[in-house]
């Protein structure tokens, strides 16, 4: 986090942020906004880790339950938690997450791949894993958290 | 050169609301729907693209415009009369030259030989007039020719006046001299001499001179007596029928004479009108005739003096003026702007809205009264958003009028190329979509128009052996339904043939060939891929594109489509689309604690559910009588899967809708909220269709709620009960 790691053309900035008593981080250029939770319109038939939708500013914002995903214990949500709001490709989703707790500068070459003995499921969605003061931080893969949408034949 | 290319942009985008003019104003004079000023309208339209063409060397489009100016001047003076064998050519010319705009903006190359023949058939039009202006494309030339026009520009400021035709395009002007002595009778029936006038001046240029000689002193003045008599001169190309038909109510109450004095010429009649208005307008007698500005009779005489001053330069300095002289009748002014910028500005009055809202509800919540100045602020704040909304909506709804209007063209290519008579209709051009529904419309109605004169209408002879006129009939509508935007492609022909395409489905390996299936299942095979049902490939319909990747293009879109088709008496198809950003009039309801809206439109009536109104019919599934009718019941909760258990009748509220089919249903809700217009805000932008779910809104609580798609709703909840599939029967 000093001067010159900024500078680096291969350092990266990521959110880390908390579910459970896991940290996982993400790309800090694809986090629009982090605001808190209030309660969502539930879609019907949606899958279970798709919240529902809220109003962002005019906008009609879907929320991806990252802990139901990722197949942890869905939360109850309260005033605590936190949305954070990303952009992946051109679709603008918020992530209920338990609470936001650093901005991390790391190069890229401190992301080590993701261990051979985590699950599918993990596989899927971690992209990399990073190892700072002892913790261990997954890095999400934004792009394969949402789920894939089909047309509806009518 | 960044700039040349900037206003060369800029004439290609006028180029296109010309071409638009021009092709409207044609199709109107076809239609003797046509008045002078559209035909001046036409005649304007190729002439500025013919001076922009000109500006940017693009001879070939100069050179046939031109020519095509030429036919119709001679339209416009009247040497040519508006036979339809003249205006087919016309509208032919109009093709080509829509052809050269768009070969010019893209670097393509027309076909000369089509150009050639097209001049040909112009020049033939003019008896020979035309001929001798032709040769003239380049650019000196080209001036030339135009010499002769500030003579007849000087005199259309004529119509500013009276709204005569042209004046050297009509009967020879004739001037009356009228005097005019109404008797107190006149007045007593209610009367006014003052429209008399203005009635007049409506035939011509007119003059008028008040008699003030029978007007006794003050004290003998009899209120309700007539003491003025009129001495009027009324230049017009009318006969002395027209004049007296404006006396015909007053006729019996007045003493009238009308004299004609025979034919005048142009300036002498300017000077005189001159005088007229001057003695008119310094005399302080008669401040409430009704007389011709000064102002005007000067401009006259002013634009008069600088045509014989100027002439070579008059053409350019008249143009505008008479642009401005029309301004209100003419096209409303238009700006372009950046969609996005306008999407921005949509989303964020939308949430002015439902602050205020909020800030409302808070205001009332602190305790202020009603009447406060905190309270009245805030409701005159509510009105000015609600404006503001509305206006902002406006900017991007577009009428369907402009997919509309490419139609007639390509009604006649096809026609032209099949040899069959059609006649298109259009109805609800004025139906607004969202911007980006029009965009996309254009492909799938072209398809359908084709379709419907290739395949639908009948050849001329098959259609006099079936009693029908040789002319085949398509008529394309819109309108607005359940929200959703409703159009139909109608035509008057044969009908599907259902044997031959049950026959060539079956060939095709597309349904087994002893399949049972209704008419309409027969009907809706032609959307079945790989399904054509000419026997001949023809290049008007496409090879191998066939219904159903319309079908798809429209159901990738949100849409549906349908067809409903008699035998000899023609086939419908019904396209529907959703107004993806639209303010929709919705009955806000709550369903297992979660709000929806349903359509207003779908809406019949809602009703209370009584113990013996309900049966179930086995299966899960329930109807409801409804006066005597059993309509079936459709559970929201349990159908869009926020509860498991069905809901009691008796606790809950029904509600009668009828789909795009015209079948009822009756939707089953909890309670309802009341109505409200809503903003459609899409659910696919940042997440993906949601089946029975149209789209979503944003409440004054600022919560997003869903709209409910009472069509897809009641198909799904149908389809729960019984499987009906094509593909099923076809298997």
């Amino acid at each position: 986090m000093t001067e010159t790691a900024r500078h680096d053309p291969l350092s990266r900035e990521l959110i880390a942020f908390c579910i459970g008593a896991q940290e996982f981080c993400v790309d800090i250029m694809s986090v629009r906004e982090i605001r808190g939770w209030t309660p969502a319109t539930v879609l019907p038939k949606a899958p279970p880790f798709v919240r529902g939708v809220i109003n962002l500013r005019g906008a009609v914002l879907p929320i991806v339950d990252l802990a139901a995903r990722l197949g942890f214990a869905p939360p109850e949500p309260t005033v605590r938690h936190v949305i954070m709001v990303v952009q992946v490709d051109d679709r603008v989703v918020g992530l209920l997450v338990d609470a936001v707790s650093d901005i991390l500068s790391v190069t890229d070459d401190a992301i080590q791949p993701t261990p051979d003995v985590a699950s599918e499921l993990a596989r899927a969605f971690v992209r990399g894993v990073l190892a700072i003061e002892g913790r261990m931080i997954s890095l999400i893969a934004l792009d394969s958290v949402l789920p894939a949408f089909e047309p509806i034949a009518a | 050169m960044d700039a040349m290319a900037a206003i060369k942009q800029t004439f290609f985008q006028e180029c296109e609301e010309q071409l638009a003019e021009l092709e409207a104003g044609l199709l109107a004079i076809d239609n003797d729907a046509a008045d002078p000023d559209t035909v001046n309208a036409v005649f304007r339209a190729v002439h500025s693209i013919k001076g922009g063409a000109g500006a940017f060397s693009l001879e070939a489009l100069v050179a046939f415009a031109h020519v095509f100016e030429t036919a119709l001047d001679q339209l416009r003076t009247g040497t040519l009369s508006p036979t339809p064998e003249v205006l087919k050519v016309l509208l032919r010319a109009a093709d080509l030259l829509a052809d050269l705009v768009a070969a010019a903006r893209d670097g393509g190359a027309v076909d000369a030989g089509r150009s050639d023949q097209l001049i040909a058939e112009l020049d033939g039009l003019g008896g020979g007039a035309a001929a001798a202006a032709a040769p003239a494309a380049g650019g000196g030339g080209d001036m030339a020719g135009l010499v002769f026009q500030p003579v007849r520009v000087a005199l259309d400021f004529g119509s500013d006046f009276g709204g005569e035709p042209e004046a050297d395009a009509g009967p020879a002007e004739r001037v009356f001299t009228i005097r005019f002595q109404p008797r107190p009778e006149l007045y007593a029936k209610g009367n006014e001499t003052a429209l008399v006038l203005r009635e007049l001046e409506r035939l011509g240029r007119l003059a008028v001179a008040c008699d003030l000689s029978g007007l006794p002193p003050l004290d003998e003045l009899d209120p309700e007596g007539a003491y003025l008599a009129w001495t009027l001169e009324l230049t017009t190309d009318k006969d002395e029928a027209a004049v007296r038909e404006v006396f015909e109510f007053v006729e019996w109450d007045c003493d009238l004479a009308i004299e004609a004095d025979g034919a005048s010429a142009g300036a002498a009649d300017i000077e005189a009108l001159l005088a007229a208005v001057r003695a008119a307008a310094d005399d302080p007698l008669l401040p409430e005739l009704e007389l011709p500005e000064p102002p005007l009779g000067e401009r006259q005489a002013a634009a008069a003096a600088e045509t014989a001053a100027a002439a070579p330069q008059s053409e350019a300095v008249a143009q505008p003026a008479k642009a401005a002289g029309r301004g209100d009748g003419g096209a409303p002014q238009t700006i372009r702007a950046d969609l996005e910028r306008v999407d921005r500005l949509i989303d964020l009055v939308g949430e002015l809205v439902i602050n205020q809202a909020m800030l409302s509800q808070r205001v009332l919540e602190a305790g202020h009264a009603p009447g406060s100045a905190v309270v009245i602020g805030l409701d005159e704040l509510e009105q000015l958003t609600r404006e503001i909304q509305d206006c902002v909506m406006a900017i991007r709804a577009q009428a369907v009028k402009s997919v509309f209007q490419r139609m007639p063209r390509l009604v006649r290519e096809v026609a032209g190329l099949t040899g069959k008579q059609v006649r298109l209709i259009t109805e609800g051009e004025g139906t607004e979509v969202d911007k980006t529904v029009i965009d996309r419309l254009t492909d799938p109605l072209t398809h359908m128009i084709r379709n419907a004169i290739d395949h639908g209408l009948e050849a001329p002879e098959a259609r006099a052996a079936a009693g029908k006129p040789a002319e085949g009939l398509v008529r394309l509508s819109a309108m607005h339904r359940s929200g959703r935007i409703v159009i139909e492609v109608a035509d008057d022909g044969a009908g599907i043939n259902r044997a031959k395409v049950k026959a060539l489905a079956a060939s095709k390996g597309l349904i087994a060939a002893d399949a049972a299936l209704t008419d309409e299942e027969v009907d809706n095979l032609i959307f079945l891929p790989g399904f054509s049902t000419a026997t001949e490939v023809s290049n008007i319909s496409g090879r191998g594109v066939g219904m159903d990747v319309v079908k798809r293009s429209i159901q990738a879109l949100g849409g549906r489509l349908s067809i409903a088709s008699r035998p000899g008496k023609g086939s419908t198809f019904t396209l529907s689309l959703p107004l993806t950003l639209a303010v929709l009039d919705g009955m806000v309801v709550t369903v297992a604690g979660q709000t929806l809206v349903v359509p207003l439109t779908a809406i019949i009536e809602t009703l209370q559910p009584k113990v013996a109104d309900v049966h179930g019919l086995g299966g899960g599934a329930r109807v409801i009588a409804v006066r005597d009718a059993f309509t079936p019941l459709v559970d929201i909760g349990r159908e869009l899967g926020f509860r498991a258990a069905a809901t009691d009748p008796l606790a809950a509220v029904a509600i009668l809708v009828e789909t795009e089919g015209g079948r009822r249903s009756a939707l089953l809700v909890d309670t309802i909220q009341g109505q409200r217009q809503v903003v459609i805000k899409s659910l696919e932008s940042n997440y993906g269709a949601v089946a029975g779910i149209a789209a979503a809104t944003i409440l004054g609580d600022g919560r997003v709620a869903l709209i409910l798609d009472v069509d897809a709703v009641i198909a799904r909840a149908q389809a729960d009960v019984a499987t009906l599939d094509l593909v099923a029967a076809a298997g």
